[in-house]
């Protein structure tokens, strides 16, 4: 996949595989990362809006497998569970803090 | 795409242009002051990536004519603002959100996804039939302002939406 070398690592507690979906330019992309350095998960995300031409379009086309609404933040965990918006009761359940 | 130096001054007056312009026309921006101003940013952002306010919230394809409904103030808002009390950004709010009383929460996306809208434009091209009228009535997406006349205003003298949002509706 041609983003994949634009998708940022954060370290942190190797709970479940997290993949972020986000815009650097979203408020609720931001607070979604926040909750995640806030949860000390790892994950990683790529802002979408800063790729261009073939890694944008793949991209995209990845997100619509997941949700075909195609709206920012979109959380995948484990390739399968997703949380689309954000979602701060639903992220903490799913990774399990409550 | 990110190299962009934004001071807090250019931030401070659209923040202000937009508080008042909001303010005139009945609506309201998020009280939230450090959330609205990251927006701001973002819309400058944006601005200077694509040439015009494409939301922050949504992704753009920088093709004009692809994203002239999710320009801000975007096609949206009215209804969301309606149904939610915000906007899909929450840049702007309800009186009730603005003044405390509720909460702005993040909301669904009411932007049909991607190959519905395509549908949906080709729908809108067969679907302009002349009618009778001394003059053509038009529409402002934005806000629902209508006005006969031979084409569109350059501003729409409500919102200040440009021309190119509005559509011809009888």
């Amino acid at each position: 996949m041609e983003y994949e070398q634009c998708v940022k690592h954060v370290e942190g507690d190797k709970i479940a595989d997290v993949f972020l979906f986000a815009l650097s330019t979203c408020v609720w992309c931001r607070k979604t990362k926040n909750l995640l350095n806030e949860l000390g998960v790892e994950y990683r995300y790529v802002d979408v809006d800063l790729l261009e031409g073939l890694a944008k379009k793949e991209a995209v086309d990845d997100m619509e497998k997941f949700d075909p609404s195609g709206s920012f933040p979109l959380l995948v965990i484990d390739r399968v569970e997703t949380v689309l918006g954000f979602k701060e009761a639903k992220i903490r359940r799913l990774l399990g803090f409550e | 795409l990110n190299s962009i130096e934004l001071s807090d001054k250019e931030i401070d007056d659209l923040y202000e242009k937009l508080n008042k312009d909001a303010k005139d026309s009945g609506y309201n921006l998020n009280s939230d002051i450090e959330f609205t101003k990251q927006l701001i940013k973002s819309l400058l952002i944006n601005e200077n990536r694509y040439g015009y306010w494409a939301c922050p919230c949504r992704l753009a394809t920088g093709i004009k004519e692809e994203d002239i409904d999710i320009i801000c103030p975007c096609d949206y808002r009215d209804p969301d603002l309606d149904e939610y009390g915000t906007c899909f950004c929450s840049l702007y709010v309800s009186s009730d959100v603005a003044k405390g009383f509720k909460d702005a929460e993040p909301i669904p996306e009411r932007r049909p996804p991607r190959p519905e809208r395509k549908n949906l434009k080709e729908m809108a091209k067969k679907d302009i039939v002349r009618s009778s009228l001394s003059y053509p009535v038009w529409r402002c997406k934005v806000c629902g302002y209508l006005c006969a006349r031979g084409n569109p205003p350059e501003l729409c003298p409500i919102c200040k939406a440009k021309k190119d949002r509005f559509e011809l509706f009888i």
